[in-house]
């Protein structure tokens, strides 16, 4: 399952739509929104995404996981709009026999979701908001190359 | 034909400093990206300083700059996606 949605997500639904009895590991990542930035207080974040071309781009991270590596089963879900510090904005939830599959492509989903997947973060702070992005490495088309080195094959 | 509408969509900081979420560039038939980038810095001066940056997405998909444009094409202009620090 792959999603982006308004709604609050559900990791324990999330992390159940991956289930398989050939299965010995489910490797469940959360990613939640932080109090501060740089010594900043946040106040509360927003999402934004450019649609259908982020659905499609998640789908393709989701693509590269499963043949890269040997898993049973990803589920994917973004959530975007407002949201409150210590939410969950992304759950990405893997499956695999042998656990070394799903950590890695776990690892690796949220490097590639941050280099191709046009969702935007802006975070509020008392005083000021700003846009927050990688502007340094920020090149989706050139070669793949995730932050983490150590979760390519 | 001569020219070349091009539906232009800016999201999140490049909206911003476009000041607006939309508009329509009508450039020469045989235009690349590069040619619209360049065209965009022009009219959108607090867009950019160096329009060879700016990544674009043609119809929902990453393209280079010497991709050559179609009559009627939506160009994205991206920016750095919701990343971070690793």
């Amino acid at each position: 399952m792959i999603e982006i949605t308004h709604d609050e997500l559900d990791p324990k639904q999330i992390t159940d739509s991956v289930a398989d009895d050939g299965a010995g590991a489910v490797i469940t990542f959360l990613g939640t929104t932080r109090d501060n930035t740089a010594g900043r207080n946040v106040r509360f974040l927003e999402y934004e995404a450019y649609r259908p071309m982020a659905d499609q781009q998640l789908a393709k991270v989701a693509e590269e996981m499963s043949e890269r590596w040997d898993l049973k089963a990803v589920a994917i879900s973004h959530r975007l709009g407002r949201l409150a510090v210590g939410e969950t904005s992304l759950v990405v939830a893997v499956s695999s026999a042998h656990r070394r599959d799903a950590y890695e492509a776990s690892a690796f989903s949220i490097d590639r979701i941050k280099q191709i997947v046009p969702i935007w973060k802006k975070e509020f702070f008392e005083g000021g908001e700003v846009w927050v992005g990688s502007q340094e490495d920020f090149d989706p088309l050139g070669v793949e190359r995730p932050a983490s080195q150590s979760w390519r094959q | 034909m001569d020219e070349l509408k091009i539906t232009v969509r800016f999201f999140a900081s490049y909206r911003e400093k476009a000041g607006t979420s939309e508009t329509v560039v009508d450039i020469p038939d045989g235009a690349t990206v590069g040619d619209l980038t360049s065209r965009l810095a022009e009219s959108f001066p607090d867009l950019t300083s160096r329009p060879i940056g700016l990544v674009v997405a043609v119809n929902q998909e990453y393209r280079d700059h010497s991709f050559g444009l179609s009559d009627g094409d939506e160009a994205a202009v991206i920016p750095p996606v919701s990343g971070g620090r690793s």
